[in-house]
């Protein structure tokens, strides 16, 4: 197939279902019914007054639309459309029975004659249908999260995180999961390319080697190599003989999604290269200035197993009580006690004030701190050394010094704050490299990986700057936006392909293994520098390996085979630093004044622009938002209100003299007067999935305010379509989350099901005797208080039961395919500027009484004797009856042949343990049914043994970075699961119906300050 | 006026009405042959290998055990089918100059699999277990008949879904001694029923009849 339209990321519909798709009701007429009539003061009112509902999802729920109940009820929106117009009695029995005989007659297949391939010579270990394990690790930023991959018959098929490295601990974070999509992506380059005519490697290292020799003749002037940020010990060793070598060659470092200011001011603090680890399960009371610990960052994983323990409330301990001051919500914000919308650029003052506050010697400041800082400074010096005050990863170095200098104060250094070695080489940075070019410095310019004609910001114009290079190579994994103005591109490897080393954020080391060769004869950037060094056939396994022999020398075998199996090789974590002398905080130069900041971010899905070519992210609906394959612009609702924007709406947003212009999301906890924009589209050659969405930040980025920026605003006629995925999949005037305050849930431990009024048992219809469980009862708790909404588990899931990207047209209509949902619940308390936000995974239920079974005509979808609500897809005919019936939405429909039955590569990702799916057939959430059968199947072919709780897990559980996620045996009351369904703070969604779902949650239960009850956001109004 | 309809007409209205009956019934009848007949099941059909393989060779005559080259039925969902490196480990000594071998010597040097077609072939949607029904008591030859006794081997059940259904109803009626597994040419004794119950008691054999044993 040639023509791959970006909404179709897979290339996944054939020409006839084209031509269906273009007939279908045009999006614009659908979308504007619901999103266009909020009107923003009207709704503040009916909050106000308290005649509002108490939980909603986005702002027409909030406002109980006429428009979006009717989009609602229809479940799927459209479809009605498309019901031609005309049709009588008569030709529509025609067509029904035609469809009839013609189903029949599909039904009568001959399976084709296959083929079984075995091998020449069997590898010794390989069980063929038996997967195996392999350890090594994902960088992102040069730091290692340490994962374990699957591979079936040396196909890696899913991404799971390594138990025993420090940055993962088991879990892992969206980008992790979705690595396996990269690896297979069809837009991948594959071949070497001189001015973008086909070479090869081999005339590449000719000419690169007598390039060399002539950079060489004069000691490397000239020679400039640009990487993104690496901890790669062999990597680094690599570089240092380069430049020992060529003493005036010149390493640059470029990474949009890092902030130096966080290593400059760990610096300061140390007195040398260093990073300030947070120790949170230490911490009593969290003081988060805009930082995103549970998401974002190298240490996110382990912050959040750490936060989460912290949180527990079921062994009778107080729990952490966490402040987040924030310009914009964030997925750690979501669980905050007491959240703050504060502007980035006001946020160093406020860091000044508290130090003030604790006593900490700061520069005199103009204007007085609100009310609540004196509160939350009181309640950090009550838990002196039991705290902790956390910097955002993209504030300036001032709040770093302020955040350390707070923590010295309080005695935290130590307890909960420790300052660890860096690894992260110091190098010339990006805005070196462009003066460099821009005063004809550089000769030969060597990028390894980064992408900066992408992702530098606008102010250095590097697009120009980079011609002025005689010879620019690039080593990269698409024929991007940079590779277009090299001379030479090198397709480079995926790290499931190739060897190389990596630190995680504590300087434990991983050799990172291969899992396969090469797809497309991809070079790693090992081999492009030992090109450079004159060993053009050196291999990246002898090239790691020797590193590693040269610091190893005794016992090196057992060394390294026990560091490939383990996945960390042991003793390399970094030593604490010894804490430099008092941090002296320098004078603030505020921002100049504006009305308005614009502060820039990655996007919390395709991060710095890297990842936008991965339609499993782009679909992913964002945390917070619930929007889908567009990077939007956060406008506060009182701001927008004043500016009369409403959802879609277009602004255009100026730094200096440059501007961007996108569409308007309206976000209930973004702060007043700032906007927020993301990195990571408007992409122009990244692919035929992440092209051409979107606008690019960096157009309006400048180097010297990087993340936050003073901005002028404007609103542009015109409006543009967002796929939102809340407005569909609706539980309605129902209350599905359930939360309380610390002290009430003390006095009502049983708070979620306070008021609700038991359902007899014999109201059934059924008899209760029809389903007995003797053996197994699979059930499923979700523990409310520690979802953060990262969504690590909705891309687990697709991962694990090969789940279609259907594109941002079949979004918008409602038939995305995802098997867990993530719901954001607002509660207002009559604001609509600064609700709570409760976060709400939604797998199947896997009601014990399923609605969905007794209307199936075909019995599809029937109970299993486990309790699971099973799906038999080669059953079902399509009515979706089922899906109608279903309260919890949670059933979905290939309404066109979603999953590629086409693309070579992609057939190698696919779990070979769950079916793939084809057009007219229902799916939903299984409990990972194949994962279950395969423990059950090793438990009785080992003598019938009993199947030992926590053997199970599903694909969503085993993501999960906080452990919110519980599946197990209800049988059994010594599993985890089990004493989670019989905690008092247990409840089942809608259980007023009667459907006993087997998955149930567990209330969220905050811990607010009494001194500041009920007070949020710095600038409430209203 | 005259009448519409001649005598004849009677005539041929009633067989008209036996005639669209049996048309029916044996459109219906040709319908289910062919569903079942060996055209669409292929049962009874030996399709065309790369290699004339004779199961009754290897087995029967010289009593290779299935496990030699079937290596991984007792531990994977998947039986396996031996690499060239299996045949050669004989074929590199005896019959190393026929022509009827030539294809694993070629498979040999040039280090390119040899193509099976396979003969027992089921749809992508039904997941089967080799491992835990050969440890829970089913032979070999329940599903693939006496392959000693099959030069070329084919299907002998049509491993449809009823097929499957018939034993997982009632396992009792086919399981045998753990130590009968591999014999093919096992032949149930007269007292199945009483010995086939207390097996399924002695193995713990489960009676699955959920959709999600087989289908995920």
């Amino acid at each position: 197939m040639k023509d791959h339209s970006p909404s179709h990321p897979n290339g996944n519909m054939n020409e006839h279902d084209k031509t269906t798709a273009s007939a279908l009701v045009p999006l614009e007429s659908l979308l504007e019914t619901p999103h266009k009539k909020v009107d923003l003061a009207e709704l503040r009112e009916k909050l106000a007054a308290g005649r509002g509902p108490a939980f909603w999802r986005t702002l027409d729920e909030a406002a109980e639309s006429e428009h979006l109940k009717e989009y609602v009820e229809q479940e799927f929106p459209g479809l009605s459309g498309q019901i031609p117009q005309g049709v009588d009695r008569r030709n529509l029995l025609k067509v029904m029975g035609a469809s009839l005989a013609m189903a029949g007659a599909a039904g009568c297949t001959k399976l084709p004659l296959e083929s079984i391939v075995p091998y020449v010579r069997q590898p010794e270990n390989i069980v063929p249908g038996l997967p195996m394990f392999y350890a090594t690790a994902i960088t992102n930023a040069g730091y290692a999260k340490g994962v374990l991959v699957e591979s079936h018959f040396n196909r890696p098929t899913k991404v799971e995180g390594n138990p025993d490295h420090p940055a993962s601990l088991g879990s892992t974070t969206i980008f992790e999961q979705a690595s396996i999509l990269n690896l297979y992506d069809p837009d991948r380059s594959e071949t070497v390319l001189q001015r973008g005519g086909l070479s090869t490697w081999g005339q590449f290292t000719g000419a690169a080697s007598l390039e060399a020799q002539s950079v060489g003749s004069r000691q490397g002037e000239g020679l400039a190599i640009l990487t993104g940020l690496t901890t790669s010990p062999t990597f680094i060793s690599q570089m240092n003989a380069l430049l020992a070598q060529w003493p005036k060659a010149k390493w640059y470092t470029h990474e949009p999604s890092a902030n130096p200011a966080v290593r400059s001011a760990a610096k300061k603090i140390a007195g040398r290269p260093a990073y300030v680890d947070y120790d949170f399960s230490q911490a009593d009371v969290i003081v988060s200035l805009e930082s995103d610990f549970l998401n974002a960052g190298p240490a996110s994983l382990k912050n959040a197993r750490q936060f989460a323990a912290k949180r527990g409330i079921d062994n009778g301990q107080t729990p952490v009580r966490y402040y987040a001051v924030e310009s914009s919500p964030s997925v750690s914000g979501s669980l905050a006690d007491h959240r703050f919308s504060v502007k980035s650029s006001a946020i160093p003052a406020m860091a000044y004030q508290l130090a003030k506050a604790l006593g900490v010697a700061s520069p005199d400041l103009a204007g007085t701190a609100p009310d609540w800082l004196a509160k939350v400074a009181e309640d950090l010096s009550s838990h002196k050394s039991r705290c902790l005050v956390i910097p955002g990863e993209y504030q300036p170095e001032s709040v770093h010094l302020a955040a350390y200098a707070i923590n010295a104060a309080l005695g935290n250094v130590g307890t909960t704050v420790r300052l660890l070695e860096s690894y992260i080489p110091e190098t010339s940075s990006l805005e070196d490299l462009t003066s460099d070019l821009n005063n004809g410095h550089v000769e030969m310019l060597v990028i390894i990986e980064a992408n900066p004609v992408y992702s530098a910001p606008a102010s250095l114009n590097f697009e120009a700057a980079i011609r002025k290079a005689r010879l620019v190579v690039r080593l990269g994994q698409h024929f991007d936006e940079t590779s277009r103005w090299s001379h030479w591109h090198v397709p480079s490897v995926h790290y499931l392909e190739t060897w190389t080393d990596a630190r995680a954020f504590d300087g434990t080391v991983t050799i990172l293994q291969p899992l396969v060769e090469p797809l497309y004869r991809g070079k790693s950037p090992h081999e492009m520098l030992s090109v450079l060094l004159g060993k053009p056939d050196a291999t990246p396994h002898d090239i790691v390996k020797a590193y590693w022999q040269s610091t190893n020398p005794n016992g090196f075998d057992a060394f390294w085979k026990t560091s490939l199996h383990n996945g960390v090789v042991a003793g390399t974590a970094a030593a604490v630093l010894n804490a430099g002398g008092p941090v002296t905080l320098p004078a603030l130069t505020p921002l100049e004044s504006s009305e308005w900041e614009v502060t820039f971010q990655p996007d919390p899905t395709v991060g710095d622009g890297s990842w936008a070519n991965n339609g499993w992210l782009q679909e992913l609906p964002k945390p917070q938002t619930k929007t889908t394959w567009d990077n939007l612009i956060f406008v506060r609702p009182s701001d927008a209100e004043k500016m009369g924007l409403h959802n879609g709406d277009l602004l255009k947003v100026t730094v200096k003299d440059r501007s961007v212009t996108g569409p308007v999301w309206v976000t209930p906890n973004q702060a007043q007067g700032s906007v927020r924009i993301f990195f990571g589209y408007g992409r122009t050659a990244s692919g035929r999935v992440g092209n051409k969405i979107g606008y690019s930040a960096y157009a309006i980025q400048d180097a010297s305010l990087p993340y936050i920026a003073p901005a002028t605003i404007a609103k542009v006629p015109g409006r543009y379509e967002i796929a939102n995925t809340q407005a569909t999949q609706s539980m309605e005037e129902r209350e599905p989350v359930r939360a309380a305050e610390f002290a009430e849930f003390k006095e009502h431990p049983n708070f979620p099901t306070l008021e609700e009024k038991p359902v007899p048992k014999e109201l059934s219809l059924y008899p209760e005797s029809q389903w007995t469980y003797p053996n197994h009862k699979w059930g499923m708790t979700i523990d409310l208080n520690i979802c953060t909404g990262c969504s690590a588990c909705a891309i687990a899931c697709q991962a694990e039961n090969n789940i279609a990207v259907v594109g941002k047209d079949q979004v918008a209509r409602g038939r995305h395919m995802h098997w867990i949902r993530i719901d954001q619940y607002y509660s207002g308390n009559g604001t609509l500027d600064e609700p709570v936000s409760y976060n709400q995974p939604v797998p199947c239920m896997h009601c014990e009484n399923a609605p969905c079974e007794v209307v199936c005509p075909v019995g599809a979808t029937v109970h299993s004797n486990e309790g699971i609500n099973q799906m038999v897809y080669n059953r079902c005919v399509g009515t979706r009856y089922c899906s109608n019936n279903c309260p919890y939405k949670v059933r979905r429909f290939n309404f066109y042949l979603y999953s590629d039955w086409e693309t070579e590569s992609l057939k190698g990702m696919r779990n070979p343990d769950v079916t793939v799916r084809s057009r007219g057939v229902m799916e939903k959430c299984s409990y990972c049914i194949q994962r279950i059968q395969e423990v059950k199947i090793k438990a009785e072919k080992e003598d019938n043994r009993k199947i030992v709780d926590g053997e199970i897990i599903t694909a969503c559980q085993q993501a999960c970075p906080t452990q919110a996620i519980t599946f197990g045996d209800l049988n059994d009351p010594q599993s985890k699961v089990a004493q989670m369904a019989a905690l008092k703070r247990n409840y089942s969604l809608l259980d007023d119906l009667n459907n006993r779902p087997r998955t149930t949650y567990l209330g969220n239960v905050r811990n607010s300050n009494e001194a500041l009850r009920g007070q949020r956001g710095s600038n409430r109004e209203g | 006026m005259a009448q519409l309809f001649r005598p004849s007409s009677n005539t041929i209205a009633k067989v008209s009405i036996v005639a669209v009956v049996l048309l029916a019934s044996s459109t219906i009848g040709v319908a289910y042959m062919i569903d079942r007949g060996s055209w669409i099941t292929n049962v009874q059909v030996a399709p065309e290998q790369p290699i004339a393989f004779s199961h009754k060779h290897h087995v029967k005559d010289d009593g290779i055990d299935c496990r030699y080259c079937h290596t991984s039925v007792e531990t994977s969902h998947f039986a396996g089918v031996p690499p060239t490196e299996t045949c050669m480990s004989c074929h590199s000594q005896i019959w190393n100059n026929v022509t009827a071998t030539q294809p694993i010597r070629d498979s040999w040097a040039s280090g390119k699999s040899i193509a099976w077609n396979r003969v027992h072939n089921l749809p992508d949607y039904v997941y089967f277990n080799h491992s835990i029904h050969v440890n829970k008591g089913i032979g070999c030859s329940s599903c693939h008949g006496n392959v000693a006794e099959m030069p070329l081997i084919y299907k002998v059940n049509t491993l449809n879904m009823n097929w499957c259904i018939n034993c997982h109803r009632n396992p009792a009626q086919y399981i045998r001694p753990r130590a009968e597994i591999f014999n093919v040419a096992y032949q149930y004794p007269d007292n199945q029923a009483e010995l086939g119950a207390k097996l399924v008691k002695e193995y713990h054999v489960q009676s699955l009849l959920d959709c999600a044993t087989c289908h995920r």
